[in-house]
């Protein structure tokens, strides 16, 4: 009974996450604000559920929390992935007046080289 | 040999984790698929193989899990808020960050650590520069970039990685 509450509360929390995962995506002004939004907030809503139904289903426990290791090490790649993709692909990102972008050196030297 | 032993204890402890049971006939079974496995694996799997199974690296590795996971759960709370306030206080931009760690395995764990911690996501790492995407640049001053994303977790991972 208490293993089932502690469950119901971890998967609302993550659920919630992951609502606001998406509401980031949509209000969010650029593609790697965007990907800020939708990997962290994604990362904790993704573990809340599956630890939650961990504790619905305490045979599973091991289980889930094999894959809950595995989205914790593959969320940042694949963000780091896209990030670079995007950039590489010639977007920049959304700056307030004085932003600083000390990665567009880097890339400028690179596409010189070329 | 370490790494060897390495890659099969890895192997064989996600197969008894995933099949949820110490059942005799699993715990072999999974015991040789990752002896075949490994045979031919471990030379690309780790360089480090058991290197990291002293006291003092063991409590160094639990303590970074707990620095990590508290980051991450307030990088949850600090995007959450940015995003559901109307305003949307957000101040992007990417900056360069110099890492003092020389480990390129450190190097991973410190970005992908980067990544899932407040408001910052590791776009390339070129030598010991990273450059990171910040959604709110509180300073350009080198020193005051590094005590803000990762001093935490470079201090710690230089005592896993020494």
């Amino acid at each position: 009974m208490v293993l089932e509450i502690i469950g119901y509360i971890f998967v609302t929390v993550g659920v919630l996450f992951l609502f606001l995962g998406a509401l980031g995506i949509f209000r969010m002004p650029d593609v790697f604000s965007r990907l800020q939004a939708g990997t962290k907030a994604t990362t904790l809503g993704g573990l809340g559920t599956i630890i939650g139904i961990g504790f619905l289903q305490p045979e599973w426990f091991w289980k889930l929390l094999i894959i809950a290791v595995f989205i914790a090490i593959s969320n940042p790649i694949s963000s780091h992935a896209l990030a670079r993709g995007s950039y590489k692909k010639g977007l920049r990102p959304y700056m307030k007046e004085g932003g600083i972008d000390a990665y567009a050196a880097v890339q400028e030297a690179e596409e010189e080289k070329e | 040999m370490s790494r060897f032993l390495f890659t099969f204890g890895f192997f064989w402890i996600i197969w008894i984790g995933l099949t949820s049971t110490f059942n005799p006939q699993e715990v072999i079974a999974g015991a040789v698929v990752s002896l075949i496995i490994a045979s031919f694996s471990y030379k690309t799997f780790t360089d480090y193989g058991l290197k990291f199974l002293t006291p003092k690296k063991i409590y160094y590795i639990v303590k970074y899990l707990i620095v990590f996971l508290i980051a991450l759960v307030k990088a949850n709370f600090d995007v959450a808020r940015r995003v559901v306030d109307p305003k949307l206080p957000i101040n992007p931009g990417i900056v360069e960050y110099t890492t003092q760690l020389t480990d390129n395995a450190a190097k991973v764990i410190l970005a992908d650590s980067i990544t899932l911690t407040p408001g910052t996501l590791t776009v390339d790492i070129i030598g010991d520069k990273l450059y990171i995407h910040w959604i709110d640049v509180v300073s350009k001053d080198p020193a005051v970039i590094y005590r803000e994303i990762g001093e935490n977790f470079e201090n710690v991972l230089k005592e896993i990685f020494q």
